[in-house]
This record gives C-alpha cells, structure tokens and sequence, in this order.
C-alpha cells in the first residue's frame, strides 16, 4: 500500500485536487480570520469587525488565557508521553499500535488502584510523595508488563503480513482492553483519593498549579531519559539500527526481538507515567479514557513527524495548547456558540489540517526504509 | 520512421534530483513513431529513473517531456498512460492475485467508460463494453501464443512461470493501447532460447501492433537485434547514442562499461 | 484446527520429534500451556462472565452455560496439547497414551487455576478494585458445597476435561467430528432457544417448544438428548454427502450453474419472506437489527473488502443518513420543516451522504492506509460532536436529538415504524437485497476489476491508466450511500435519533462483523452480522443472549484479534482474499495440481526457484 503521500508539485488538475486546495485555503483562512476577530474583540468588543464576527463576544481575561495555555502545555505534555509509544513502534515496527491508548488507560487505572490501597492505609496524606512514587512505578511496571505482553500475543505473529493486519488486530487489542478494564473493575468512574493542598494551589509568579508542574516536570524528565537512552546507549543504538532497517540489524548481530520488545517497553513505561499524570491531574479514570487521549497522541506523533522522539512531544504540545486554545481563540470569536463541547473536534481537525498542509509533520517523518513512499 | 517531423517522444533537458543526488542530469532525447530504442548503460546510470519520469511515478527537477509535442508535466501516471505510454516494471509487478484475464482487462480501464451505473442496471452498453475488453484482453494474452490463453485465462496470475509473468507483463501494457511501449529489461532472468523468442516479439510489436518502443536491457545480443537506435546513459547524461554498431565500439562506451567491456565485445563478436 | 498453523508469517510451529512413551512427556510445553490456560480460566471467571451467565441455563438443572465457558477449557487444552508432527508439510494428529496424559496433565492445570482462584476467594476479600471477587463467584465455583469441594472438584473437572480432550483424538476422524457436532449443537440450540421456540410456536405446534425447552429456559432432558441425537446421526452420516453436494454445484457450469444459484437465492428469498411471518414481535425485532447491520456491514464490505480502504468512521455515514431523513420527515425536527415522505426524504438522504462522502473522502484518499484510518476514525468523531453541540442544535437537537420520527409510509398502503418489526425487517431486506445486487455487480465490473487492482498494487494500478483517486473516492462513496440507507430505516425504526447512538463503537462492531465474516466476501458479511449481531448484539441492541450483553464487546475484541491471528480471510472467505492472505499455500496446492507452469517447450531445464 503505498499512497502518494508528497502534496504534489505542479498545479493542481483533478477535481479533487481543486477541492483540496480549496479545502486548504479555507482553514488556513477560518482560522486567520477567527485569529483576528479574536484580536480586534480582545482590543476592542464594540469595533465593527468585531461586531461582525460575533455580536456576543466578550473577549478573553489575560489570567483567563494563561491559565488556558497552562493547562493545554500539561495536557500536550501528557499527550507528548503516550506519542513517544507510538512513534517508536511505528518507527520500528510501521504500524499503528492503536492499543497503546489503552496501555495509558491501564497505567492510570493501576494508579487508582493503589492510590487507593495506600489511602486507605494513609499513607498517601501523610507521606504523598513516597506515595506517589510507588503508585508510579505500579503503575510503570503495568503498563510496561501490558504492552509487551500485548506484542508477544499479538504482533509478533503478524511481523511482515499486510500493513493493515497489524493495524486492525491493534484495534481488536484496543478495544479487548478497554472492555477486560470494564468487566474487571467495573463501569463507573474511580476517583482517585484526595490530593494534598499543595497540588491544587498555585504556585511561581505564573500562577501554575501543582499537578501541572508535576506534568510538565515529569514529562521533561522523561524525555531527558529518553534521549539518553536512545542516542547514548547501546540498546538505543540497536533500537535506531532496527528503526533503519531490521533485516540489516539482524545481520549486524543485533537482537532484533529484544530490541522490538525493549521499544514497547519503554513506550509502555511513558504510558504508565502518563497514565498517572492523567491521575493526578483530572483525578478519575473509566474504561474508555484511553480512547482519545490514543487518538490525540497519535495525531501528535504525526503532526510532530511519526518517528521523530523530540517531533512527538512538540506535537503533544501543539495539539495540548490547541485544542485548549484553539476553540476560543478560532471558533468563539466566529460566533460559534458552547466551544468547549469542540475540544475533541478541534484537536482531530488539527490532525486532519496538518495531513493535508504538511503530512510529514513539523520534523518531518523517520521512517523504515521500506515505508518511504 | 512514417516521415512526420514532430517526434513522438522529446525529452528536453531532463534533471531528477533525490535529495542532491543527480540520477538524470540535463538528459536530451527523441523517439520517433515506430522506432524501437534501447536504452544501454552501467547500473546506476538512470535507466529506470528515465522510465520513471516519463511514466510520471517521479517527480522531475527540471527539464520537459513532450509526447506528441504536448507536455507530460504535472500529469498523473495514469493520465500518462491515458496519453498512450505503457511500461513494465523491471521487477514484475503483476497483480498476482487476480486472474490473468482480469489483469489484462484492468488495464484498458483509461481506455473504457462505463461507470458504476452501467454495471448496476447492467446495460446492452456495460455488456458490450465487457466483451470487447475481454476480447481485446484476450487478443493481447494470445500475441504470446497458447501459453496464457485457454485454460490460464482465469487463473491467478500467481501460478505462473517466471517468463511468462514477464510475458504477461508485456501483455497487460499492450492492452492498455498505448503508442509507446516502455519495456523495463524484458528478458531480464530469461534463458537464451526465450530471450531469442522474445526479442523476435518486439520486433513483431512494432511491426504488427504499430508501437514505437524504448527499452532497457542489459542484453547486448537482444540490443543488437532489435534497435533501430542505441542511447546510451552514464550517471545520468547522455553518453552517446546511434546504432549499435557505431555505439558498441565507441570508447566511451567501453570506458563506461568499465571492466565489462569484454560484455560488448562479446557481444560484438557472437 | 489447521488454521492457526498457517497464519502468514508466523514462526513454524516447533516441529515435535514424536516421544516414544507417554511418560516421555513435553514437560515444557505443557507447563506453558496449562499455565496460559489456567491464566485465562481466572480472567474469565473474575470477569464476571459465569456467575452472568449461570442465569442461563444450557440444559434444564444440569448445565448453565456460565459453566460451559470455564469447562470447555480444560477440554480444548486437552486436545490442543496433543502431539503434533508434520508430514511433507501437513499437519498430522498422533494419538496414543501420550495424548491421554498430557491432556489430563494440562486440563488439571487449567482448571487449578480456578482451585487457586476458590482458595484466595475463601481468604482475601479485594472486592474494592475487583468487582466480580464476590462471594456469587465463590459459590459458583465451588457448587455451594464449601472451599474444599471447590478446590478438589475443579482439579477433578479439570483432568477429566483433559482426558476427555487427549481422547477425543484417539478417536476416529468421523467419530471425533460426530461427538464435536453433538456437543456444539445442543449448544447452539440452547443460545438460539427465542428462536426456535418462536418459530415451532409460529406454525402452531407450542407444545413441542414447551417439551423441547425448560420453563425458564434452556432444553430439557428429553429435548438435549433428541438434539444431540439427530445432530449426531447427521454429522456421522450426513458431512460426507454435504460436501459431495456442494462440490457437484460447484462443478456445475454454464446455464446448470445459473439454475443451481438462483434456486439457491429464491430458496433464501423464500426462507426470508416466510420466517417473519411466524416468529413474534421480539424476534422480528431481533431480525430487523441483524438486517440493519447486515446493511452496514455490507456498505463497509464495499469500502473495506473491495477497495481496501480501512474506514474507522463509517459510522459517520449511519449518522448523517439517519439525522438526513430524521430533520426531513419529523414534525419535530427544528430549523427545518418540510416533512417530506419518508421515500422522497431517501432521495436527500442519498444526496447528502453522496457529498458527506466526498467531503470527508477527497481529502483521506490519498494518505497511507493506516493514516486514513485514524483520519476517518477522527472524521466520524467531529460528525458526532457538530451533531452533539449546541451550535448546531438548532438544526440537530443536540444532546436532546430528534424524537418522534414517524414511521415509514409504504405508498399509502401501511406505515412501518418500530411498533412493526415485521414490517421494518422486510424493509430492510429490500435494502439488503439492493446492497448485495450492488456489491455482486460491482465487484464483477470495470470498477470491481480497478478497486482489485488498487487494492493489491497502488502505484502499478495507477501506472496501468487507473485513476486511482477517483476509483477509491468512488467506493467511499459507494459504501457511504449504502450505510445512509441503514441510517434513514434506523431513525423512522428507532423514531428517534440522538448522537449517542453513533459513537465510534458502531464503526468497530461493524468492522468485526466484516473481519469476522470474510473480508470481501458477501456470503461471509451476512454470516458474520447473523451470528455476531444476532447471537451477541449489536453496540446497543440486545441479541439472543441478552445475558451476554456487558460482555459482547469484549467478545469482539478478542474475536478481531483471533480472527487476524488464526483466519485473516474471515469465516466465509472470498476466494480471491484467501488467495492474497495464503499464496504460499495456494501455489502448493495448485502445484501439487499441476497447474504451475514451469517455462514451457523451450528446453527450459531451470525450475521456477531462484528466479523471482
């Protein structure tokens, strides 16, 4: 299956090659459009401009806007850590593991669980930060053992078939665990236990509050560990040569199994430590919270450029602060009226936008060999 | 060779680029109706990026191709071959699990019309159409003798032999009516008998079928053959080009051929 | 059984040097085995899924089917332990002491997992995060008859089960497929009990169906032993003469080929048309679902099967047919007031879904296959928010969606809404009927021929004058009119719509059924939807086991990824898309038929090897 993927140089001839550059020039232009009726409601409500593009507006307050951008940085961050999975099994492998979402959903369910245990013993008031670095590694340790069990069982019998068998049978795995977390633990949402004040308040002059920081903390952390790991050792080395070509890795002597499993491992790590941030941070969890944070950090893998590491957290950001912004910022000035119900429209039109602008991502795609189209 | 003046095929100044890699650079050439070219040189010298480029599967850098004295630029492959330019691949590229008929009536699909409410109300239209694509399928499976025809019809094209997927190959290109035929090293992977056979059956595709032909080949004996006209490629420019007589004792030829040089001349001398 | 061993790329299974006795055992193999299974009996027991099911019995007082689950294993893992070597190439059953052994050895050590399972549930209670760890479970499993019992009796059903299963291979092929038809049938009696009975109800005969099934369901004794006994008798002498008959239609030809096929269908047609007229209410309701999503399933088959387009958002176009006829027929509809018929709505509802489709297909048709998929997934989920928000819900409802749709008008003669489910299937029958007129001349079509060739080589389709953008914009499109036609028969069914009716679930259950039955295949799609829809249900219409309802999806799940692991082409494969998933098969077999050409007549010694 190998599409055309390049936009095409030349002039666009067929009818759909019209409709796409029309398409194009229609969200390139809603959206300046929207920018600047956002721009002259924020200077002023009553200018014409504003008037016409939505008589009701009432623009935006600055702490407002920060506090938007805020929580879209630790939203993206956390989209970020779930696309680094992603896009090192689509670097390496080529397929779309559509189950990592639900590799996360398990990481933040493990986390409800013991945060709960360790509630209940009380250990999670009076020492919270040893208790959250086990209810970490718990939830490390699941998301880990998940997704390299979900590779044993899965894919590794289906190396080499059709590009979309892997794909499908992923979403047979997606949608098998979402459905075993429900029968297992049940449909309603867990809550998880109380937060110490000190991750709800605000804190530096930016006014963040704690379970933000600890995102973003965390995510820079891991993306620190990430790197080393990729480019300063020997089991990155083997995971970049598999990435290139794994028949010649092979042949170099490189383990190519280990390494495919060792690449979910450390996705399936980010998982879990995502899993936990989503925890901590919105403090429930059900069965389908994999489903589209999945989605939103596929399309941030993409549109950072799919197997690009540094590419996917850019993206996770890109789309986080997008999809908080982007409805207010766009759509509200256009007279569009209850945004925030199009958070999730925002984010998939994003990816749908990138493809059609620049479908290699911000950094441009590393893939394998063969799938260079 | 019919005496019009405007050639058939003109390449003007053709460069492709892979990333700073020159694979054609400033290339010029011409194929006349009728003609048969083969195009000869060492590996790597842009054979099969040419193919590429005219059959609109690369984009090109800079440069024009003229068919019929209108430009292919910024065309699709399949407008390409709508013009009237068939290839094959040098690798076979069959559509190995359809049946060998299908794989010759898919391919005169540019050259029929009936759409989807055709097939559904199945009109006298549809079912003509339907005959005339199997019979014209059959007509271009059956240039090759009995070997794809009776009971191969509707087998998957899969179960074939190695040179007759070549053949059906050929024959899937032909059914697409075009006017220029682009054979990407026919009888590549060919023993000599039916590489002999075959290269007689270019021959015949000219004479008979009324195509102009380029070809790559790697086959000095099949070159010699067949070509009215010899272009010869190195790193992607023209070297030289003429018949093979005067091509095939050209030094630089020789020089290009480095240390396959006893190929030529073999092949001059058998 | 054989198809796992040839799913495509898969590592060859370990080839066994057959031990001489049966205490000369894989010792290895079995631990793993046993283990997995065991691993499985527990999931499955804590999913809740026995205690669910026990509520449904299997055969009057004597089995539930909660326990036809946990004790099936024991026997499968029985069996599948056995032995197995190759012989040129094929797979081949050894049977002796060994497999006796080794099957009551791994049966025993599934079944301990649910003995482990019983010992932990009588001491720890971690029912907090665990919601099945009840003491239901526990008195289920130990047949209320305390710890010790449960413990002793699962090791016991266990190795028995094994046994059973390492037996079953010593038995002889036919009497093996007899037992194994005897068992599966009373089976599948019990699971289709509404049917049956409302069926014998139907032509008067009730108090067979009060005899042959217990009063709260499941079969009586008399009524399992019959069953068993006339479905072994067929299976025993019945199987050979099935398959003589099918080979003889298809060695039929030419006009003798086209009688035998259209008997078939007007057989079918008859059946069809006949059926509804003698089951009740529930079932037509049940048989309006499954022709519904037959409907879908066939419109996805287009898009998925013929053209090899991975739509994830289909459900998108169920969505946009079924709020199309909703806003032009409902009184209630805001904005937008017409009330047309519901036929001449059809005619808007073909057009919109026409456009929907090309809006959303013209910008994904060019991406990589898997890319689309997400794209269209993310697609058909913005098509559910702009229906949800209140933006739209001016014209939409919102969250409040569209009630009160009247029911279809059928020329002044009869209205058919969902108070007539009769009356809703026949309608969508005819829609079916349309969907596979369609899908059959299509596929055998100029167009049929290009989707073929795109969907094996796109880059050649397009060098060989295939417009291959067109051609795959074309079969979105296509597949999109065919889901709006279930989605317009859904509203004025449902005589409401609301956007939760169109979650992405319905895109997944909808590709199962066609993974499920055969991609590509039509005979598979209708199979796949009649078994899935009707037997489990759909995403939110209960099927045959209601009981089975919170666990359906889960069901599908493991179903789809089994299905690409052991049988990729699906349950009734099309020959062409076994050929693709198998070709390495295929092309031994046609060899062993002498059907591979080797480079003919011209003193070609070379053999095919090597060259390509």
């Amino acid at each position: 299956m190998i599409g055309k993927w390049a936009p095409r140089t030349g002039a666009p001839r067929t009818g759909v090659d019209k409709f796409l550059t029309l398409l194009r020039v229609l969200a390139v232009g809603l959206v300046l459009v929207g920018f600047a009726a956002f721009i002259a409601q924020e200077i002023n409500t009553d200018n014409a401009f504003a008037q016409w593009a939505n008589p009701d507006a009432t623009g935006l307050s600055g702490a407002g806007f920060r506090g938007l951008v805020i929580a879209g940085i630790s939203q993206g961050a956390m989209y970020g850590l779930i696309a680094l999975g992603y896009s090192m099994v689509y670097g390496v492998l080529g397929f779309i593991n559509f189950a990592h979402g639900e590799v996360f959903m398990m990481g933040a369910m493990t986390g409800w669980v013991t945060s709960t245990k360790l509630a209940e013993a009380g250990l999670w008031e009076s020492n919270f930060i040893g208790s959250f670095v086990i209810v970490l590694f718990g939830s490390i340790l699941v998301s880990t053992f998940l997704a390299v069990v979900m590779e044993r069982v899965a894919y590794r019998p289906l190396r080499g078939a059709p590009r979309l068998i892997p794909l499908i049978t992923s979403i047979g795995v997606s949608f098998f665990i979402q459905n075993m977390s429900i029968v297992l633990f049940g449909p309603a949402t867990k809550s998880y236990p109380a937060r110490p004040d000190w991750v709800k308040n605000k804190h530096t002059a930016l006014q963040i509050e704690g379970d933000k920081i600890m995102v973003i903390a965390a995510a820079a952390t891991s993306m620190i560990l990430l790197w080393y790991l990729v480019e300063r050792t020997k089991v990155g080395k083997a995971m970049r040569a598999v990435a290139e070509d794994a028949e010649i890795a092979a042949l170099m002597g490189i383990n190519v199994n280990r390494t495919i499993v060792t690449v979910f491992a450390v996705g399936g790590a980010f998982a879990g430590i995502a899993g936990i941030m989503w925890g901590i941070d919105f403090g429930s969890v059900i069965g389908h919270t994999g489903f589209l944070p999945g989605i939103k950090a596929f399309s941030s893998a993409v549109v950072g450029g799919i197997g690009h590491l540094g590419g996917a957290m850019v993206g996770g950001l890109f789309i986080g602060i997008a999809e908080a912004v982007g409805p207010l910022l766009i759509l509200e000035p256009l007279g569009v009226s209850g945004v925030s119900q199009l958070r999730d429209a925002v984010a998939f039109a994003m990816l749908i936008g990138v493809l059609l602008l620049r479908p290699s991502g911000i950094f441009g795609e590393r893939l394998r060999a063969e799938d260079r189209a | 060779m019919n005496g019009s003046s405007v050639p058939l095929l003109e390449i003007r100044d053709l460069s492709i680029e892979f990333g700073g890699l020159k694979a054609v650079n400033g290339l010029n050439m011409e194929v006349n109706d009728g003609e048969i070219v083969s195009v000869i040189g060492p590996n790597g010298a842009g054979k099969t990026t040419l193919f590429n480029a005219i059959s609109a599967m690369v984009p090109i850098t800079s440069g024009d191709i003229l068919f019929e004295s209108s430009s292919l630029l910024g065309l699709d492959a399949n407008q390409v071959t709508a013009r009237g330019i068939a290839r094959t691949f040098q690798n076979v590229r069959l559509f190995t699990n359809m049946t060998i008929l299908e794989n010759v009536m898919v391919a005169q699909h540019c050259r029929t019309r009936q759409g989807a409410f055709g097939a559904l109300l199945y009109t006298r239209a549809f079912r003509r159409e339907e005959d005339e694509i199997r019979a014209r399928g059959e007509e271009a499976l059956s240039f090759f003798g009995s070997r794809l025809v009776g009971f191969r019809l509707n087998q998957p094209a899969s179960v074939l032999s190695y040179a007759n997927r070549r053949r059906l190959e050929i024959a899937r290109a032909m059914a697409t009516q075009p006017k220029l035929l682009l054979l990407d090293e026919p009888v590549a992977g060919m023993n000599p008998v039916e590489s002999a056979e075959l290269t007689r059956l270019i021959g015949r595709l000219r004479d008979e079928w009324g195509f102009a032909i380029i070809f790559i080949e790697h086959d000095m004996s099949v070159v010699r053959e067949v070509s009215d006209r010899v272009i010869v490629l190195n790193h992607g420019e023209l070297l030289t080009e003429g018949l093979y007589a005067d091509v095939s004792v050209d030094p630089r030829v020789v020089e290009a051929y480095l240390g396959q040089e006893t190929i030529v001349e073999d092949a001059i001398k058998s | 059984m054989t198809a796992t061993e040839m799913r495509p790329g898969a590592a060859p299974e370990p080839e066994l040097a057959p031990p001489r006795r049966a205490l000369d055992q894989n010792w290895r193999r079995l631990a793993r085995m046993g283990a997995v299974a065991a691993f499985v009996e527990v999931f499955i027991a804590l999913s809740g899924m026995p205690v669910r099911l026990d509520e449904r019995p299997v055969i009057v007082s004597i089995l539930s089917l909660g326990y036809v689950f946990i004790g099936a294993i024991p026997i499968v893992v029985g069996n599948r332990i056995g032995r197995q070597v190759r012989r040129e190439g094929v797979p081949v059953h050894k049977a002796g002491g060994y497999e006796l052994l080794a099957g009551t050895l791994a049966g025993a050590v599934a079944a301990a997992g649910l003995s482990v399972l019983v010992a932990l549930l009588t001491h720890f209670d971690i029912r907090e995060p665990l919601v099945n760890w009840s003491p239901q479970l526990l008195d289920l499993l130990s047949f209320n008859r305390g710890p010790v019992f449960g413990v002793l009796i699962w090791l016991g059903i266990g190795a028995v089960g094994g046994f059973i299963g390492g037996g079953l291979r010593l038995l002889p092929a036919r009497w093996r497929r007899t037992l194994v038809t005897m068992a599966a049938t009373v089976v599948l009696i019990s699971i289709l009990e509404q049917l049956v009975a409302d069926l014998v109800s139907g032509v008067r005969l009730e108090p067979v169906a009060d005899w042959f099934y217990g009063r709260r369901g499941g079969l009586t004794h008399s009524g399992a032993g019959v069953t068993a006994a006339i479905a072994g008798v067929a299976a025993f002498f019945g199987r050979g003469r099935l398959k003589a008959a099918r080979a003889h239609v298809q060695s039929l030809e030419g006009p003798a080929r086209t009688r035998a096929t259209s008997l078939m269908i007007l057989l079918t047609a008859a059946i069809l048309i006949v059926v509804p007229l003698l089951v009740g209410s529930l079932t037509n309701e049940l048989l309006a679902n499954v022709g519904l999503f037959v409907l879908l399933a066939l419109g996805l088959n287009i898009v998925v099967g013929l053209a090899g387009i991975l739509d994830l958002g289909y459900v998108a176009f169920f969505a946009v047919g079924s709020y199309t006829a909703a806003v032009l027929t409902a009184a209630t509809s805001p904005r937008i007031n017409p009330e047309f018929p519901w036929f001449v709505a059809l005619i808007f509802v073909v057009v919109v879904t026409g456009l929907v489709g090309l809006f959303i297909g013209a910008p994904v048709i060019r991406m990589r296959g898997d890319y689309l998929a997400i794209v269209t997934l993310g697609f058909g989920e913005i098509i559910r928010l702009l229906f949800l928000s209140d933006w739209l819900s001016g014209w939409f409802g919102g969250a409040q969606g569209i009630t009160a749709i009247g029911g279809v008008e059928i020329f002044g003669l009869t209205t058919v809404d969902g108070t007539n489910p009769r009356g809703v299937f026949y309608l969508v029958l005819v829609f079916c009927a349309i969907a596979i007129y369609v899908s059959w001349r299509l596929e055998r079509s100029r167009l049929g021929r290009a989707w073929m060739a795109v969907r094996e080589d796109e880059t050649v389709a397009e060098a060989m004058g295939i417009n291959t953008v067109n051609v795959k914009l074309l079969a979105f499109v296509v597949g999109a009119v065919l889901g709006s036609f279930s989605g317009a028969i859904f509203a004025n069914k449902v005589g409401s719509v609301f956007p939760s009716s169109f979650l992405i679930l319905v895109s997944m259950v909808i590709l199962v059924v066609v993974i499920f039955g055969g991609m590509g295949s039509i005979v598979g799609v209708i199979a796949g939807a009649a078994l899935l829809i009707g037997v489990l249900g759909g995403p939110k219409q209960p099927g045959l086991l209601a009981e089975f309802s919170e666990f359906k999806l889960l069901i599908y799940g493991a179903l789809l990824v089994w299905m690409m692991l052991a049988r990729p082409e699906g349950l009734i494969p099309s020959a062409r898309r076994t050929r693709e998933l198998h070709q390495e098969e295929f092309l031994q077999d046609a060899w062993l038929r002498g059907e591979v050409d080797t480079d003919d007549g011209n003193g070609d010694a070379q053999g095919t090897e090597g060259r390509s």
